[in-house]
């Protein structure tokens, strides 16, 4: 053994590195992953937006009617309640843990580029705010192991397998929309009291662990049994919240975009939002 | 060469006992941290970046200032710095070690952290920091250790190693870009949203790292035989100058753009920080402590009096990086989550448990540097003697 | 050998401690795992042998297609239709987790994850 043990030292060194590193490397070389999200902008770039939506795939979208919601009051809350219960969102009672995929906020809040400086009706009251399941999401943008993503249908999902729980898309999300699990959502508070409440709990829906983050995913397991997202199916005839593939121009939300004129969150950072408002 | 960290004076190894205990106690309320989940911190929906990532926003700085002594000795023939390049190398080890520590802690699934690289996905701006990161620590630690292996054996180092070298500058001037891209490129922060936050990364980062190598040049001209040169020395006061100057009109400039627009998404962030808002003034005193320090400071730079007196410049180097740390660490996060995107105001406070962790992660990079160093000083000493 | 004597015994030492598990028990393998199988049903979704070797691979691999590709169509085996799900898909038929899961599961201490999230039917969480 004529090898000098710096040498031998090298060669273990160098050949480990090489027997850790292969298989990723061949993986990321012959399977790579499908693209799930735009680097850059997809559509046209002028700011005045022409609407050019991508022409293949659906995307999903809402138009919140609040001139109906202010005519049923209590109905948001129902909303928000039967999402919640549905999704198995925990409730922590304090704000700094606090979990909400669909909740109310004032107008200034909701729409921060508006002006409020005059008081109405409509500057005073409250309105319902989810995830807005962009077209061009900052959010898939900026995660890096591509644990949300957006579907074929438009919708911005989660894998919670997946995510490293490093909350980049909570600073990417102009809307405020992402929750993190600060802590174990399964748990009790200190008197006992279950964050998820055992009397509601809904067992075909999983719940999530501490350390991913979590947002309202348009109801992808009921969108995949042909069923309408629950807060949609909670206002019913009132037509309180319009559901529709936006990319289908036949389709019953693209009429009340025609016939209505509408607002959205923040449009001017260009990442297309598909939640609309009537107000 | 490691045995070379093995021995040391009784002053060496209490240092060294205390920052073992530090890094135990941080361990410690690690774990505490790892089964509760990271609501044992202060973060909250609102803030949900704090304390670790403002540390490693910082430290990324502080490794990337390496290139302030690398690039004249090395370009530009420059031989004062000549000793200095090795200190400013494991500097910089010490400093993204840290940084990869801070990440891991603030992680809410730090077992998956593989998934960056089993997924890459280059449309984001935090797989790049990973790998130029990772690249730089390697980068560091191999320079440093073939070259003072070189000057161990009495040569100069191998021709092989300058490519290295040559490429650890530019690649000192990426990472902190890469950092700065990560804030820059969110179309939802107004406070980061503004190209001139790389640059003042950069010009923050070269002021700060620096004036920590001053001191720790001057630390080491105490406990060991090994001296800098007052040359050098003064040499990097005026880098961190400089530095520091173009920092403070970088800051003007947001001011000036911030407040002449009069835009109110635009000024927001700078009233929470500076003046208050709302009533909520929580950070405003950090905020101003950190001015008058960095005035402070650049005065006492550049008065000629007290820039040549050690005991005066180790102060102005200690007030600069306090100013610097409450500006790029505290300022530049928290102030990007207030006002929310829904202009709700959420103060932030960091609890116990998250304090000790960020001291046992400090204590671990000082721990490194401490050891990197005695190496450093033992080979350089041996020499001085033969 | 330079301090051979310490080398040789620290060596055995080592050894000793590591194959512990092994001798330990006189290569005696324990109380093996007795899975209850669902009742009426004959086959799974795969045969036996490569289910034990990689249901974990078969629960990623539907799980990427579900959630990522969209594609939640029932597959069928043997005229049977299968949800692709752990808890809708295969805890239909395997509904006691603590008399099938945990039976290898606790054998060989291995912890999943999953039921952090997903309910195992008929218990209590």
């Amino acid at each position: 053994m004529d090898m000098k043990r710096r040498d031998f030292l090298k060669i273990a060194g160098i050949s480990t590195i090489a027997g850790l590193g292969a298989p990723a490397a061949l993986e990321m070389l012959l399977k790579g992953d499908a693209p799930a999200s735009s680097f850059a902008s997809s559509a046209a770039p002028a700011e005045g937006a022409h609407g050019a939506a991508p022409v293949t795939g659906k995307q999903y979208g809402m138009v919140i009617n609040h001139r109906v919601f202010t005519a049923n009051q209590g109905l948001a809350q129902q909303c928000i309640k039967a999402c919640h219960v549905t999704h198995n969102v925990p409730d922590f009672q304090n704000p700094k843990d606090e979990i909400k995929w669909i909740w109310e906020t004032g107008f200034e809040n909701a729409f921060t580029s508006l002006p409020t400086s005059y008081p109405s009706e409509v500057i005073e009251s409250k309105f319902l705010v989810l995830c807005n399941h962009c077209a061009n999401p900052s959010c898939v943008r900026a995660c890096p192991t591509k644990a949300t993503f957006k579907t074929s249908d438009g919708v911005v999902a989660m894998d919670y397998h997946r995510c490293i729980g490093c909350r980049f898309c909570m600073a990417a999300c102009p809307f405020g929309s992402r929750s993190f699990n600060w802590r174990d959502p399964r748990g009790k508070d200190d008197k006992g009291r279950y964050f998820i409440d055992r009397l509601t709990l809904n067992k075909d829906f999983p719940t999530r662990m501490r350390g991913v983050v979590e947002k309202c995913n348009l109801c992808v397991e009921r969108l995949a049994k042909g069923l309408v997202p629950k807060c949609v199916e909670v206002c019913g005839d009132t037509k309180a919240i319009v559901f529709g593939d936006l990319n289908d121009p036949h389709s019953e939300i693209r009429e009340v975009l025609r016939t209505n004129f509408t607002i959205q969150r923040k449009p001017e950072l260009g990442t297309k939002p598909s939640i609309f408002y009537i107000v | 060469m490691f045995e070379k960290a093995l021995v040391g004076s009784s002053k060496y190894k209490v240092w060294m006992a205390f920052l073992l205990a530090l890094m135990g106690i941080g361990g410690l309320c690690y774990v505490r941290q790892f089964n509760y989940g990271l609501g044992l911190t202060g973060m909250s929906r609102d803030v949900s970046w704090g304390i670790y990532i403002a540390q490693f926003t910082f430290l990324v700085g502080v490794a990337a200032s390496g290139v302030m002594v690398v690039l004249p000795y090395y370009l530009h023939n420059y031989k004062t710095f000549g000793k200095l390049t090795i200190l400013g190398e494991f500097l910089a080890v010490s400093a993204v070690s840290m940084c990869l520590m801070f990440i891991i802690a603030d992680l809410g699934q730090p077992m998956r952290a593989l998934n960056v690289l089993l997924h890459p996905t280059p449309n984001s701006i935090l797989f790049w920091d990973m790998i130029v990161l990772n690249v730089y620590l390697f980068l560091n630690i191999f320079v440093g250790w073939v070259v003072l292996t070189a000057e161990k054996k009495g040569i100069a180092p191998p021709k092989w190693i300058k490519p290295f070298i040559y490429v650890s500058i530019p690649w000192a001037v990426s990472i902190h870009t890469v950092t700065a891209f990560l804030y820059a490129g969110l179309p939802g922060r107004h406070f980061w949203l503004t190209a001139i936050l790389a640059p003042r990364f950069l010009a923050s980062a070269f002021a700060g790292g620096p004036a920590l190598l001053i001191l720790l040049c001057l630390i080491i001209k105490r406990v060991s035989k090994f001296d800098a040169g007052k040359e050098a020395i003064q040499k990097l006061v005026t880098i961190v100058s400089y530095a520091a100057l173009i920092n403070v009109f970088f800051v003007l400039l947001e001011f000036f753009t911030s407040y002449y627009s009069n835009i109110p998404g635009h000024m927001h962030t700078l009233d929470y920080l500076f003046f208050g808002l709302h009533g909520h003034s929580q950070l405003v005193p950090w905020m101003r402590v950190s001015t008058v320090f960095g005035i402070v400071a650049i005065v006492m730079l550049l008065v000629p009096y007290t820039k040549q007196r050690e005991d005066t410049l180790a102060l102005a180097c200690i007030l600069l990086f306090i100013s610097l740390w409450i500006d790029k660490g505290i300022g530049l996060v928290i102030g990007g989550f207030v006002p929310s995107p829904l202009e709700e105001i959420t103060a932030y406070t960091p609890n116990p448990n998250e304090i000790f962790i960020t001291l046992g992660i400090w204590a671990t990079g000082f721990f490194i540097l401490t050891v990197l160093y005695k190496i450093a000083l033992a080979v350089k000493e041996e020499k001085l003697i033969a | 050998m330079y301090d051979g004597g310490k080398i040789i015994t620290g060596l055995i030492i080592f050894i000793g401690l590591m194959t512990f598990p092994v001798w330990h028990n006189g290569g005696n393998a324990g109380v093996l795992p007795k899975q209850e199988k669902p009742v009426g049903k004959t086959a799974c979704v795969k045969p036996t042998v490569e289910m034990r070797t990689s249901h974990m691979l078969l629960l990623n691999q539907w799980r990427d297609e579900a959630l990522r590709e969209e594609n939640r169509k029932p597959f069928t085996v043997d005229g049977q239709d299968y949800e692709k799900s752990l808890m809708v898909g295969c805890m239909n038929c395997h509904t006691d987790k603590k008399k099938f899961c945990d039976e290898c599961h606790l054998y060989t201490a291995v912890k999943p994850y999953c039921w952090d999230c997903h309910f195992p039917p008929k218990e209590n969480l």
